[in-house]
């Protein structure tokens, strides 16, 4: 369809008002350093004892927001890892709980099962998850665009079937597989240790965000955007498409397994519910709500989701909405309807996710200013 | 022998429902690009409003002819929210196929926790006639009616949409437009009345499989549309996308397989050989057994 | 002169981030061919699809196209195709699985009572073959099905796309003669890389180069011009095998000499972008 567009609104007023020139600048010195501020603020938070109330429910430095801290933390890093993907390459894949589910039950199998020490069982399950994801990529990669998602949602089922099967006895089918704590050191054991387990998945996170940024300004992550742009324009430049395709594919899975291991320690076990195509999706809203392909924006969008997530529950219960009609207060206590209500509306009215934001904002304050006015 | 008729009849019975849910996928992936996550949502709403129709509707019931009624009411249920989800949520993103995915992912996490919040997360035992929880003896095999009846009903719809696509002016735009839809619209069509009506049949026949199905388990939950729903996407796969036929033969392929190898093998096995079998298609035949290139 | 059937103004198009077309302007006569020529690669069909309306959606449009006095850019396609645009685009589309008969059957419209006299008496094969699937045509009948398709409808202007391209040379001639017969009751904007058939049919010419018109005015002053035509459409010289000069009479260009002709063409693509 033809649709005649304005021309973007992306060049400067030819003479800007000095308050304007002065605002984003400011912003502008700040931003490098924000990341910086992010991550001191996650390093002090374990040894603060404040209550935010309405927030979280115990202290800053209490085991339960601790580890819903890392938990958020570890999908932060997921979700940077599957913009990989879906962002930087512009490959929708369906299937990348499988090999975030690799991790978790591959780590807990080997430790519990196994018996083996957390040092070897680590280390076994992130290398079986990236060899997987490059096995099945290389064949996925065959297909493209919405095939390409569908075989990817298949492979995914197959290890959801696996799991809930119980094959061999091995996964503990419906119930889940705690892990067995014997082949843990001490200092990731018991409540009191919560506050280890918080920093590796701040370790988690912090690599994961290094990695992709790190690829992604490489001559291979050229050409991964170069993919999402325009294909043919990858294959007229005599590059395999294909073979990039399968190293971010691989590259990505094996950063999801590596967040398996974190998140199986984290809630010491696994259980089939992270096999489901239901987790992929979730990453995708994540990625979709953050701002695909941004800088920040996927990491903020697993965060937040995850906590969502897990706070709607009691926002669902609170006396609040039990006090609303029965047909409001039954649907806001599931946090599912929440966020896929809030990712709808995300689609339409924010495509560019939580990362566009900073920008409309800073538009809509400057279009308020009196001095902009007199320049239009 | 009898073993081999009743996982034949069950097997059919199984790729029955897989058709009744890859059809109308098939055909709005063909014709609109739109690979529906929310068709799972079609199936709970026709189940639900079956279900709640055969207690509430005045008429409606869970025997005999008012079976048939909130049956019915189930469907037009089905079909009205279907036509809804493409008026209102489908149509503003044309032809930006990667928004349009997100927005029924989104959907069909909303609307599926909607069915929980409202009727709770647990299987309810669904309403249905008495003769359809017995069985017919067929050269000895004893097969449950359930399965039967899942047969006929998607043996009729699946001769009524090759009838509406082969004699009507719409359906002649839907085969057209599955082909190339572009030249459609360069012959003065416009295609876009015609992406609403391939939903409401999806719709309906999703909201049919839905009824039905809950008939043949005998229970009702939210989640059972989203497990049917990956097996309909390797049915529409395997088929070829926007080909109705081509869901009807992937439909029985699968259902036997799973079938008859969940039986004679460890159970689960045929899941997994269902998804080996789309591996081995995708490989040998990227655009499936029949239909247009799955390239988009 | 009489008013122009269409006027385009200052149109721009930009696919993907990259300036196919940079304010093009020209106009079509209201009767008569007019023909759209340049290397490959220039504009030429994104020409016609824009002024149709079927400009891909990472695509963006600007300038102005106006069929009479109506304003086509902000349009659907649909709706220019009823009001009398009719389009046969490059490569024929026509419904492979579907029959002839169905082909046609697809182009009639409510209120209007289908021209089926006149395309047969056109194409009286299409008539025969009413029941075969179109997938099984030869190139030459599918391009018949295309154009009759649209013929089946009156039409205030026709936009054609390449009709003779991959077609074997008797093919082109038979073509190029039912193009000089609908020309004589309707307006067409031709795009044809093939000198011999724009020599036999083309009144005016506009020709394109890097985005831009590079000439427009009589077509056949334009072809006696040897070494103008070689240097705008980049033929007669060694990498095109299409004689330009006007000696040469014979409709000629098979589909392996232009298969060739536009490899070394896509070739030596990147010197001549802009």
């Amino acid at each position: 369809m033809t649709e005649v567009k304005s021309p973007e609104v992306s060049a400067p007023p030819a003479a800007v008002p000095d308050e304007l020139t002065e605002q984003p600048g400011r912003w502008g010195r700040l931003r490098p350093f924000l990341p910086l501020v992010a991550l001191v603020v996650a390093l002090i938070l374990p040894y603060s004892t404040l209550h935010l109330p309405g927030i979280f429910e115990g202290a800053l430095n209490s085991p339960g927001t601790l580890q819903l801290l890392a938990v958020c933390l570890v999908f932060g890093g997921l979700a940077a890892g599957y913009d990989l993907l879906f962002g930087r390459t512009g490959m929708l894949s369906f299937g990348h709980a499988l090999y975030f589910a690799a991790g978790v039950y591959g780590t807990d199998i080997l430790i519990t099962r196994a018996g083996l020490p957390l040092w070897q069982a680590a280390p076994l399950a992130i290398v079986g998850g990236t060899i997987l994801a490059g096995l099945l990529g290389a064949v996925a990669l065959r297909t493209v665009g919405i095939a390409f998602a569908m075989v990817t949602l298949a492979f995914a089922q197959v290890g959801a079937i696996l799991v809930a099967r119980d094959f061999g006895g091995l996964t503990g089918g419906e119930e889940g597989l705690p892990l067995d704590v014997a082949g843990l050191p001490d200092g990731l054991v018991g409540v009191t240790n919560t506050v280890n387990l918080y920093w590796l998945a701040l370790a988690y996170l912090v690599v994961v965000v290094f990695v992709v940024h790190r690829v992604s300004g490489s001559p291979t992550g050229r050409v991964l955007a170069g993919l999402r742009d325009d294909e043919r324009r990858i294959g007229v430049l005599g590059l395999d498409p294909y073979r990039f395709k399968l190293v971010a594919f691989t590259l990505a899975g094996g950063l999801a397994s590596a967040g398996g291991v974190v998140y199986c320690l984290i809630v010491g076990g696994a259980s089939p519910h992270i096999t489901s195509s239901e987790l992929t999706l979730s990453l995708l809203v994540m990625v979709v709500l953050g701002g695909p392909g941004t800088r920040w924006g996927p990491v903020l969008g697993g965060i937040l989701y995850m906590y969502l997530d897990h706070r709607l529950v009691s926002f669902g219960t609170s006396d609040a909405v039990n006090a609303l009609p029965a047909f409001l207060s039954r649907p806001l206590s599931q946090p599912l309807f929440v966020l896929g209500t809030v990712f709808i509306l995300a689609v339409y009215f924010f495509p560019g996710g939580l990362a566009s934001l900073a920008p409309r904002l800073a538009l809509l304050r400057d279009s308020l200013r009196p001095g902009s006015r007199q320049q239009g | 022998m009898d073993a081999i008729i009743l996982l034949t009849l069950t097997g059919l019975g199984l790729a029955a429902l897989y058709f009744l849910v890859a059809s109308g996928l098939s055909l709005v992936f063909g014709l609109a690009d739109v690979l529906n996550f929310a068709h799972g949502l079609f199936l709970g709403v026709g189940a639900y409003a079956t279900w709640w129709a055969a207690g509430n509707l005045p008429g409606a019931g869970p025997d005999g002819l008012g079976f048939v009624v909130a049956v019915a009411f189930g469907v037009a249920a089905g079909t009205l929210m279907a036509v809804l989800v493409e008026l209102v949520l489908i149509r503003p993103l044309y032809s930006r196929t990667i928004e349009q995915v997100l927005v029924t992912v989104g959907l069909s996490l909303a609307g599926v926790a909607l069915l929980q919040a409202t009727w709770g997360a647990d299987a309810r035992p669904f309403p249905r006639p008495a003769w359809t929880r017995e069985v017919t003896s067929i050269f000895g095999a004893q097969v449950p009616n359930g399965g039967l009846l899942l047969i006929v009903a998607a043996t009729l719809v699946l001769g009524a949409i090759l009838a509406f696509l082969r004699w009507t002016r719409y359906g002649l735009i839907i085969r057209a437009g599955v082909e190339n839809r572009e030249m459609v619209t360069a012959l003065g069509i416009d295609v876009r009345k015609a992406f609403t009506l391939v939903f409401a049949i999806g719709g309906a026949a999703a909201a049919l499989a839905g009824a039905l199905g809950s008939v043949y388990f005998g229970t009702v939950s939210p989640q059972q549309g989203g497990s049917l729903l990956i097996f309909a996407f390797i049915v529409v796969v395997i088929g070829g996308m926007g080909s109705v036929v081509g869901s009807a033969y992937a439909a029985v392929a699968v259902g036997l397989l799973q079938q008859f190898v969940n039986y004679y093998g460890t159970s689960g096995l045929g899941d997994i050989c269902v998804v080996a079998l789309l591996a081995v298609v995708l490989l040998l035949r990227p655009q499936g057994i029949a239909g247009k290139a799955v390239t988009a | 002169m009489s008013e122009p059937v269409l006027t385009v103004e200052n149109l721009s198009v930009r696919i993907a981030g990259l300036h196919i077309l940079q304010g093009v302007s020209f106009t079509v006569a209201p009767t008569g061919v007019t023909v759209l020529l340049g290397r490959n690669g220039v504009g030429k069909t994104t020409t016609l699809r824009a002024v149709v309306g079927l400009t891909p959606r990472n695509g963006e449009v600007r300038g102005t196209v106006r069929m009479g006095a109506q304003s086509l850019l902000s349009q659907r396609t649909h709706r220019l195709v009823r009001g009398g645009l009719g389009y046969v685009p490059e490569d024929r589309c026509v419904f492979a699985g579907l029959t002839v008969a169905e082909n046609l059957r697809l182009a009639e419209r409510r209120g209007t009572r289908p021209a089926y006299d006149r395309v047969f008496a056109l194409f009286p094969e299409l008539d025969r073959r009413s029941r075969q699937r179109a997938g099984s045509l030869s190139g030459g009948q599918q391009q018949m099905l295309a154009i009759g398709r649209v013929l089946l409808n009156d039409n205030r202007l026709l936009l054609v796309d390449e009709p003779t391209k991959g077609l074997a040379p008797k093919v082109v001639t038979e073509v190029a003669e039912v193009l000089e017969r609908v020309a004589e009751s309707v307006p067409v904007l031709l795009v044809e890389q093939n000198l011999a058939v724009v020599r036999r049919l083309a009144r005016d010419a506009v020709v394109l180069a890097a985005g831009r018109v590079a000439w427009a005015g009589d077509a056949q002053e334009l072809l006696l011009e040897t070494a103008l035509t070689r240097s705008l459409l980049g033929v007669g010289s060694a990498e095109g095998h299409q004689p330009a000069g006007p000696a040469t009479d014979q409709p000629v260009g098979s589909a392996t000499d232009r298969v060739a002709g536009r490899r070394a063409a896509a070739a030596s693509a990147p010197e001549d972008g802009s």
